[in-house]
């Protein structure tokens, strides 16, 4: 192992044991490491946007005959009017196009491409079952998916017909979030073994070398 | 003007769309306006990711400059921002080391710094989950104790040694928890929330292009 690789290493650990750190409670070395981490990840956006966005999509275009889009250009840069009281009124244009594209998308994809076919999944289930069994499940996820939208259904009061679905869809939200939580902490924990196999294996497998 | 405006160029890129969908989207006039306007969203939302980057580092430098309390923070975050931008942004042509190719600064910068920090970040959650598990768990109601059965039974349905555990009671419940947990009860719930906030997303798409919401544009 060279010297470069070792100091490495020990770059990582300090840091990864800075930002275990907090766990004990606030200090100066999580502070610097919090900082250090969020200065990184604004600068890799920067290089990143600047590369991909900048001159891939504006530049590049604008050079190679699109004059037009200058346009684009000239209405990002409008948003840094938010800078100024006077003039922070223009951002209001970049943002309504911004907006005005995503509802357009949405308007459309929304309906054709999320609620239809998650509908016509529930149904074909419960249509082509074969046995008990997918009967069963098929009639679960269809009793689920309707008392599930009753739960979020504000318009009336949950009393009734509609309090009682509205109970079940609680059962159900529940049972699913029980779920994704258990996924949530694996996955988490997971990446914990992943630094804790760092720290280790390799930040304390350099003490051989070192010492 | 400063209504109206914003209003109408919502109204008409989103009406691009809402027209792009039900006619051909592959003929020249049609699919070429829809796809230059996709362009200029990603081009309008970088721009507005570096006007965020520009705030930040107009903040931190308003702290440094008036001497703020913890301001030598901020300062590192300054610096920060730079060491990792610059080298990003110089061409590749001056030095291998500038540039985003493997073997750059930012390229180290990134693989040793900021990938193994995110990793620390993020397996530092687990702790404050168990401690957000140990306060709602607490099977005070029914739907509680649902969560927490349920929880722990996927918990343990996800590592190799509680499957062993599960399989002592008997071989069928991972099974079982695979079809009627996660294939059936989640997969309805959230089947229903899609549905619900596809809805809710159409409705409000609505709202914006016909100019009825207009909180995106601030106050007056």
């Amino acid at each position: 192992m060279s010297g470069i690789e070792i100091l490495q290493i020990w770059i990582i650990a300090f840091f990864t044991l800075a930002l275990f750190s907090f766990l004990y409670k606030d200090n100066p070395f999580y502070r610097l490491a919090e900082n250090i981490f969020a200065g990184l990840t604004t600068g890799y956006q920067v290089s990143l946007i600047w590369d991909t966005v900048i001159i891939q999509k504006l530049w590049d275009p604008m050079m190679g005959g699109q004059w037009w889009m200058f346009l684009p250009g000239l209405l990002g840069l409008m948003m840094f009017s938010r800078f100024s009281p006077k003039l922070s009124w223009m951002s209001r244009v970049p943002l309504a196009v911004v907006m005005g594209i995503t509802a357009g998308i949405f308007l459309t994809t929304q309906l054709h491409g999320f609620v239809l076919p998650q509908m016509q999944a529930t149904m074909s289930t419960f249509v082509n079952a074969e046995g008990f069994a997918e009967f069963f499940l098929a009639a679960l996820i269809a009793v689920g998916v309707i008392s599930t939208m009753i739960y979020f259904y504000f318009s009336h009061e949950h009393v009734g017909v509609l309090g009682v679905t509205a109970k079940l869809g609680i059962w159900f939200i529940m049972i699913s979030f029980g779920a994704h939580f258990g996924y949530t902490v694996m996955g988490r924990v997971s990446l914990l073994i992943g630094r804790t196999q760092f720290l280790i294996e390799d930040w304390i497998g350099t003490f051989s070398y070192i010492f | 003007m400063r209504t109206t405006l914003p209003l109408a160029v919502a109204f008409i890129t989103g009406l691009v769309f809402v027209i792009t969908f039900f006619l051909n989207e592959e003929s020249p006039l049609v699919g070429g306006v829809s796809k230059q306007l996709l362009d200029w969203l990603i081009i309008i939302g970088g721009f507005t990711l570096l006007l965020g980057v520009v705030s930040i580092l107009r903040v931190s430098w308003q702290s440094v400059e008036r001497r703020k309390e913890d301001w030598i923070y901020k300062l590192i975050t300054i610096l920060s921002v730079l060491v990792m931008a610059i080298p990003g942004l110089l061409p590749e042509s001056w030095s291998s080391l500038f540039g985003r190719q493997e073997g750059t600064i930012y390229d180290w910068l990134f693989l040793n710094l900021q990938a193994p920090m995110m990793a620390t970040m993020f397996a530092t959650l687990a702790f404050y989950i168990a401690s957000a598990a140990y306060r709602a768990f607490r099977a005070r109601t029914a739907e509680a104790t649902i969560l927490l059965v349920t929880a722990t039974l996927v918990m343990l349905w996800r590592v190799p040694m509680g499957e062993a555990f599960l399989n002592l009671f008997s071989e069928e419940i991972p099974g079982l928890i695979n079809t009627y947990i996660m294939g059936g009860v989640n997969l309805a719930v959230q089947r229903g929330i899609i549905i619900g906030a596809a809805l809710g997303a159409a409705a409000m798409s609505l709202r914006i292009i016909l100019g009825i919401e207009r909180t995106y544009m601030g106050k007056s």
